[in-house]
């Protein structure tokens, strides 16, 4: 064997397992899952998960529409193709059934099947891997109590290459870090509940062409993949002028309206499903953390058509006309509202996101505030895609976003017509 | 809410003891937040529901009164318990319409059963008749809707809507004054499988047993009757029982 080659085998192996290092690396050192110790669940521990479920919203993703609770099937768009949610009621062999509380542990907390296949990440155990093991337990307790339902979890429809395990372990090396037990242990309980069983961070922080959490903008919001919906910043909350004592903020989570706004969309669900069954101290440790995230790098801009100086005062002209026959009797001539009727839009977040997507979803498809013991009966937003043009849908919102102080960029007719 | 499915899935398979009880202990956990959705529909609406419900009358109008040339339905005065199944097939995805679903997906069983309530209790309106129909469309709809076919267990409509096709108390709508672009696609999606009621879907049996055109002219004889102001929907079926098994109209 000559010197040249032994050299550039002697690279490969190497690069090899330098790699193999790196790819294994979420997976080094874990701390230990203890053996299962579930024999036989007690009254307090079904009743403790049937709570965290609701926390975590399991349902939102482990439920079809209209179909078997937690039977799965529900399909979730990503930008490399569909998952569909996994069957989580204890039937032998389309469920949960001949798993242990130790698999399911192992499963939030390392992202790893009983079979030991790497879980996709649109299972969001980057946050459930912050659990503690009583709580696994709980949730398991609970799910165990439910009917078993002979439901097949469909076929992934991802494009090459990421249906491929591999790909799942480099996206892990990538954007994986399993918590310590200690890391959990210091956590206070806003945070444990943010952080883990929430998932806040899942579509909250906004993420890159990988669909990796981009970590210099935690909790900026941006896009959801796969939803056509923003979701708002978490970071700054703290600083709301309207909400100097966060009060505002526990009230939209727990009835999904305050004074000035109302949750939409896809966090619309989230209230409807979980963040209504918060207890009060819960509520109040989210919260207190909520509030002290700090404002991080914002996400790229959306790349929409260009509105020229000239356009937009065109389109401002119209959408007055426009907002004063459509919109005025209901949001005010200033864009006040009405207290937990009609949200502001003078100062709304929403109104002033960069990026014109959930102002332009709302007005088109329209839609209601969640349903929640605090406001049973939500006034809701009607569609007016069928009775407004997409130009005049245009010429308002651009109003509407640069109007009683707002300052958010024009919307193009274009930017309408691609919806 | 959603706990309600599970009480149609019993438990097939042999298990465990322990596994019982603490399927017991769930259901009863459980069973705190199961509302019986067939009461619903008498939710008394809350003050302000033509505020609340803006977002229906952008297609349905207000009070729920839509006339003349239009796909979406008038949906005043029709029976309470029949809104109230829609609206609920349509967040549960029995009824397919994309703006519907996403606009009820965050609703309570409760709110739909004040929506459906405060609709029933609203005055129809008065429709124009139809006048698009062709005498050969008006023949076959007339023959299969007031007579049937009994060779293919087609049983005639009033037999089910209503001597005066009214719609009868709580569930059953009427099929006057609708549109007949709207009929035929009821009918139709029926047919293919998009609309369903609750097992035994006995409308989905009879759509299926039709052929597109038979649709049609269905559609367009219901669309050309009349539908004067005072035309409630009827108290009771015309001869007290229903000719099919049909899952979305419980005694």
């Amino acid at each position: 064997m000559n010197l040249r080659r032994f050299v550039v085998m002697g690279g490969a192996v190497l690069a090899a397992f330098l790699f193999s290092v790196w790819l294994n690396a979420p997976d080094l050192d874990l701390d230990p899952i203890a053996p299962p110790n579930l024999a036989s669940a007690t009254t307090e521990q079904v009743r403790a998960g049937e709570y965290l479920v609701r926390v975590g919203n399991c349902a939102g993703c482990h439920t079809a529409q209209g179909g078997p609770p937690f039977a799965g099937g529900r399909a979730i768009d990503t930008p490399f193709g569909a998952v569909y949610s996994s069957n989580l009621t204890p039937h032998d062999e389309t469920g949960l059934g001949r798993w242990t509380d130790a698999d399911f542990y192992r499963a939030m907390r390392h992202g790893r099947s009983k079979d030991d296949r790497w879980l996709s990440p649109v299972f969001p155990y980057t946050s459930y891997t912050n659990l503690t093991r009583a709580d696994s337990d709980a949730i398991f307790a609970w799910l165990r109590a439910l009917p078993p339902v002979d439901r097949a979890q469909p076929e992934a429809t991802l494009r090459s290459p990421y249906e491929l395990q591999l790909a799942t372990r480099v996206w892990r090396a990538l954007y994986f870090k399993p918590a310590t037990d200690a890391a959990i242990a210091a956590m206070d309980r806003g945070q444990y509940l943010v952080e883990g069983l929430g998932h806040c961070a899942a579509c909250h922080t906004p993420r890159d062409d990988r669909g990796g959490p981009i970590a210099a903008s935690r909790y900026m919001g941006g896009e959801i993949a796969g939803l056509s919906w923003d979701a708002l910043p978490l970071a700054g909350l703290g600083d709301d002028p309207h909400d100097p004592e966060g009060q505002e903020l526990a009230a939209l989570l727990k009835t999904g309206v305050h004074s000035r706004a109302a949750v939409a969309g896809p966090m619309a669900e989230v209230v409807f499903n979980s963040l209504q069954y918060l207890r009060d101290d819960d509520l109040a440790a989210i919260v207190s953390y909520l509030r002290r995230l700090p404002k991080a790098e914002p996400p790229a801009a959306p790349r929409v058509p260009r509105v020229s100086d000239d356009e937009r005062a065109a389109l401002r002209k119209r959408g007055a006309t426009i907002y004063g026959e459509h919109c005025a009797e209901c949001h005010g001539d200033d864009g006040e509202g009405q207290p937990r009727q009609y949200p502001a839009l003078a100062g709304s977040r929403l109104v002033n996101a960069v990026s014109a997507t959930n102002a332009l979803r709302l007005t088109l498809d329209g839609g209601f505030p969640p349903s929640t013991d605090g406001n049973p009966y939500p006034y809701g937003m009607p569609p007016f895609s069928q009775r407004l043009s997409r130009a005049d849908i245009a010429a308002v919102l651009t109003y509407i976003r640069s109007e009683w102080g707002n300052e958010a960029p024009a919307v193009s007719v274009v930017e309408v017509e691609r919806r | 809410m959603t706990s309600v499915p599970l009480m149609r899935c019993p438990d097939r398979h042999p298990r465990s003891a322990t596994r019982r009880l603490a399927a017991a202990t769930a259901f009863l956990l459980l069973g705190l937040s199961v509302a019986p959705p067939l009461m619903a529909d008498e939710v008394p609406p809350p003050a302000e529901m033509a505020e609340r419900l803006k977002a229906c009358a952008a297609c349905h109008g207000d009070e729920g009164r839509t006339v003349g040339d239009t796909y979406y339905p008038s949906i005043a005065g029709k029976p309470a318990r029949y809104l109230y199944n829609q609206l609920v097939s349509f967040r549960d995805g029995r009824r397919q319409h994309r703006v519907m679903a996403s606009m009820l997906g965050v609703l309570s069983d409760r709110y739909l059963g004040a929506i459906a309530t405060w609709y029933a209790a609203q005055p129809h309106a008065k429709q124009p008749a139809f006048e698009g129909a062709t005498a050969e469309q008006l023949a076959i709809g007339e023959r299969l809707t007031v007579a049937g076919d009994s060779s293919r267990n087609i049983p005639p409509c009033q037999d089910c809507h209503g001597e005066q096709l009214t719609g009868v108390q709580p569930s059953i709508p009427g099929l006057r004054g609708l549109p007949t672009r709207y009929l035929d696609a009821q009918i139709s999606a029926w047919k293919q499988g998009q609309r369903q009621a609750s097992a035994p879907d006995c409308m989905g049996k009879i759509a299926r047993s039709l052929t597109a055109a038979e649709i049609t002219a269905i559609s367009a004889w219901l669309a050309s009757q009349p539908y004067p102001d005072d035309a409630p929907p009827a108290d009771r079926l015309p001869h007290d029982r229903l000719p099919l098994d049909c899952g979305g109209v419980l005694p």
